[in-house]
């Protein structure tokens, strides 16, 4: 890029453009002509896997923007209007709520790839700024998004992260109810977050061009850290360099659509299918797991204001990492020291992650404050000592050369690829234990037959589980998300369309007012939802005990358990996805007519081994005979319990049959393409060797 | 750039026309999803289900205005006058040629049920106003007789008319 441009423009046409405008040579020079050293390994390909995600999320954030309402009283079951009714709304949204995991973990590697190869160093310490201000603006953009669904988590995780700048010495109450725009999180709160989160990536890509033009001045580092110093170092952008990164896209493409399509909700909160609720606090207040390791460090230091202090200095030290590591070789494959200590920072900043998810109490506190203590002195002790000190191994002349000397290290990154993954599913997995301080006992794992990439829902066993529904739970609970109309959608429980028009007409409706101005009655339409039976919160408190019998729509994934490690492990290879399921089944049966020894009921529960702190309000709902089946199936308490089980997930999530089959077709797709990337890379790159 | 011939050109070839078709119809593919979007969603076209209308309240020359799928539906009840009106005119004066037996049901001639939406540009005609006793469109002077049908102005077709049937003499379901 640097230097006069070597396009020559063919056509007339581009002869005239070019004099005016040149941006077919911009493209050219930096995109077609570009060199690039000839040794980069896969870890350059996440800077172009970074701008196909910030694409994937502007692009997907501004069709949902098209279908979400920006508003406290609307903005959960727009969400959940775009999941059920939109067309491909499930798909849009899991691309970008699953998308901001993806380009956090993407960006993650990017940053971890600077600084074990020292990105950083001159004449690149613009670069690597520019750099840290698109993490930080995405740290805000991330935060912000997640707020909008309005659920459990949304709110309380605004009003923690708002909170912080509270510990701003005299101005900071001041501060947070600017932040707010009220007396708490609340409905100017929602408006300006959905304001700027679409906002913020424009200013992202604004600053990714920055990074990218940087980037072409100063010419990419590479594995050596040796600047190309002739031709042979460097091969042209396109297409060696394309190439390239266009197979590590289509290969990460195959993990993103693992999680878009089979593992939609792994990387999220199940509190955040309840609607937000200030009046209650959920027992966990977790961030996402890609802020956990600075959630840590802020919980680590027993200072409020400290505490905030180091959250962000956490991040504000990478500003000056340039300065702060001034040794003179680059890559820390010559840097026997350095590369240990880097693997021990990386080993830091995961142990954070997961004691970030971790209840803040006993042995986790201590931890952090011991892995708090390492991150900064990493920086600012062990790499100012080491580029003082470190003897570092002898550099090769130049790139080529070290490209001839060495055999393939393309074993080594893959085994580091995988080992990163494992890594990362570790975090993850963190996040699923944070609830380990309950204690108790897992819910027993059921067979589903919706479970598995291949699982469908069992339509007979819908069908029975809407007869519960209807003859027991609905004499409480409401289904408010549910249509009578979905029961005769593809992947219900395949009752006709003349079926479910006689269903919703035995249902009667509240309607109105009327010409005359008054409220009626009147039978069901296929539009109408599985309304409440009581006609308000007060009614519903008063004939259940004081406890409003909460909206069924959503149980079966708002109702979650710890499930440790290593288990999380195999949830991921395994696509488990059933905690809700599960729980809700085991709640059904879990009730005990004596309470265990040393147990004081209070008056009026009920002893349920399942219900957090194990008394519920709720009496033991369903008994054997209760409901009757035409099918032959036992007439029994566990059968019930499954079965109106499957029915609440068909119901929390009508489109499951679809998105599995179409996540098995893209599945197939991508791994021909990827396949097909691989073979004509290496039938270009064979040029080069 | 060098042009390099191969040894086995067909292959290579191959392999990247194959890719890059592949890739083509990948690109494509997901393309459809974005368009798809946004089209009217299920509860929607769920809302959009049909509506019954009272007619005992519309006296003889009186009309209402009722809304399904959000657009404005007249349901004019037409005085003998008007009917006889409608029926007079020969089909050849009409730019859109319909009988009035064609826009109305048989046994119930006096009920007129049309969209009200102008076919020039889509405004909503004002009734029982204009030259023909029907309905006047302001924004670029469409007339329309009191079937509804056009007879001046740039409007090019008739008010449609929606599918609607009689559930009973005084109960119609439009939809
Ligand atoms: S819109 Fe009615 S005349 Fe133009």
């Amino acid at each position: 890029m640097s230097g006069p441009s070597t396009y020559q423009p063919q056509s007339p046409f581009m002869k005239w453009l070019e004099q005016r405008l040149p941006i077919a040579g911009l493209v050219h020079s930096s995109f077609i002509a570009y060199p690039t050293p000839r040794n980069l390994n896969y870890w350059w390909t996440f800077g172009a896997i970074l701008s196909m995600m910030l694409a994937v999320q502007i692009i997907t954030g501004i069709v949902l923007a098209m279908h979400y309402t920006p508003h406290v009283d609307f903005a959960f079951d727009s969400v959940e209007r775009i999941v059920r009714d939109v067309n491909y709304g499930w798909l849009l949204r899991n691309t970008h709520a699953a998308g901001a995991s993806m380009f956090f973990i993407a960006v993650y590697i990017h940053m971890f790839r600077g600084l074990y190869y020292g990105s950083y160093k001159a004449p690149r310490e613009v670069l690597w700024i520019l750099g840290v201000i698109i993490y930080l603006l995405m740290m805000a953009t991330g935060f912000m998004g997640y707020v909008l669904p309005w659920g459990q988590m949304s709110f309380w995780g605004a009003t923690v992260i708002t909170n912080l700048f509270s510990a701003v010495p005299f101005v900071g109450d001041s501060i947070v109810t600017l932040l707010w725009g009220g007396y708490s999180v609340g409905n100017p709160t929602l408006n300006r977050f959905f304001s700027l989160h679409y906002l913020l990536p424009f200013v992202i890509a604004g600053v990714v061009v920055l990074h990218v033009w940087a980037l072409h001045v100063t010419g990419q580092n590479n594995p050596t850290g040796v600047e190309p110093k002739t031709e042979k170092d460097t091969v042209a952008f396109t297409p060696y360099a394309t190439m390239k990164d266009v197979f590590g896209m289509s290969c990460f493409l195959l993990f993103f659509s693992w999680f878009i399509f089979y593992m939609p909700n792994y990387l999220g909160e199940a509190d955040n299918y309840i609607p937000a609720n200030p009046g209650v606090t959920p027992p966990h207040i977790v961030p996402e797991w890609y802020y956990l390791p600075f959630y840590a460090i802020l919980r680590s230091i027993p200072n409020k204001l400290m505490g905030v202090v180091a959250m962000f200095g956490a991040i504000i030290v990478l500003l000056f990492l340039p300065w702060l590591d001034s040794a003179k070789v680059r890559s820390s494959r010559y840097r026997p020291l350095a590369k240990r200590f880097f693997w021990g920072f990386v080993v830091v900043c995961i142990m954070l992650g997961w004691l970030g998810s971790k209840p803040a109490e006993g042995i986790y506190t201590v931890l952090a404050r011991v892995f708090t203590f390492a991150y900064f002195a990493y920086f600012l002790i062990v790499l100012p000592l080491l580029s003082r000190v470190e003897k570092t191994l002898p550099l090769p002349n130049s790139i080529s050369e070290d490209v001839l000397s060495k055999g393939k290290t393309a074993g080594a990154t893959a085994a580091s690829l995988l080992a990163l993954v494992m890594a990362g599913t570790l975090m993850f997995g963190g996040v699923q234990s944070a609830k380990a301080a309950e204690g108790g006992e897992s819910p027993p794992s059921l067979e589903w037959s919706f479970a598995g990439p291949f699982g469908t829902y069992d339509r007979p066993q819908l069908q029975r589980g809407f007869k519960i529904y209807k003859e027991v739970c609905s004499a409480c609970h409401s289904l408010k998300l549910l249509q009578y109309r979905n029961l005769a959608e593809p992947g219900g429980p395949g009752f006709t369309i003349e079926q479910a028009k006689a269903i919703a007409a035995e249902a009667s409706i509240k309607d109105g007012p009327n010409d005359a101005g008054e409220m009626f009655e009147r039978p069901g339409r296929l539009a109408d939802t599985f309304h409440s039976p009581f006609p308000n919160e007060q009614a519903a408190r008063s004939a259940n005990g004081g406890a409003v019998p909460p909206d069924m729509s959503l149980l079966a994934k708002a109702r979650s358990y710890p499930r440790g490690f290593p288990q999380f492990v195999f949830d991921f290879f395994t696509q488990f996805q059933e905690q809700g399921p599960n729980y809700i089944d085991a709640l059904l049966q879990g009730y005990q007519d004596t309470p265990p020894e040393g147990f004081t009921l209070p008056d009026g529960a009920y002893y349920n081994k399942w219900y957090p702190g194990h008394s519920i309000k709720m009496p033991p709902p369903i008994s054997d005979g209760q409901v009757s089946f035409d099918d032959g199936s036992p007439e029994t308490v566990p059968q019930y319990a499954k079965d109106v089980t499957a029915f609440l997930m068909w119901a929390a999530e009508p489109h499951l049959e679809a998105r599995k089959r179409l996540g098995l077709q893209v599945m197939i797709f991508l791994i021909i393409l990827s396949g097909l990337l691989y073979f004509t890379k290496r039938k270009i790159w064979s040029n080069v060797h | 750039m060098t042009t390099e011939t191969s040894a086995e050109p067909t292959r290579r070839d191959f392999l990247y026309i194959a890719t890059g078709a592949v890739a083509a119809v990948g690109a494509a593919a997901a393309v459809w999803p974005f368009i798809a979007q946004m089209n009217p969603d299920a509860s929607t076209i769920a809302a959009g289900a049909p509506i019954e209308v009272d007619l005992t309240p519309i006296a003889e020359g009186q009309d209402i205005k009722v809304f399904w799928r959000g657009q404005p539906i007249f349901v004019m009840n037409r005085t003998q006058k008007q009917v006889d009106e409608a029926r007079a005119v020969k089909l050849s004066a009409l730019p859109d040629p319909q009988t009035d037996e064609e826009r109305t049901k048989a046994g119930h001639e006096k009920w007129l049920v049309v969209v009200g939406i102008c076919t020039h540009l889509g405004c909503i005609p004002i009734a029982h106003e204009g030259l023909f006793d029907g309905f006047f469109c302001p924004c670029h002077g469409s007339q329309y007789d009191s079937s509804g049908r056009i007879r001046q102005g740039p409007a090019p077709l008739n008010l449609p008319v929606p599918p609607y049937q009689f559930v009973s003499d005084t109960k119609i379901q439009i939809g």
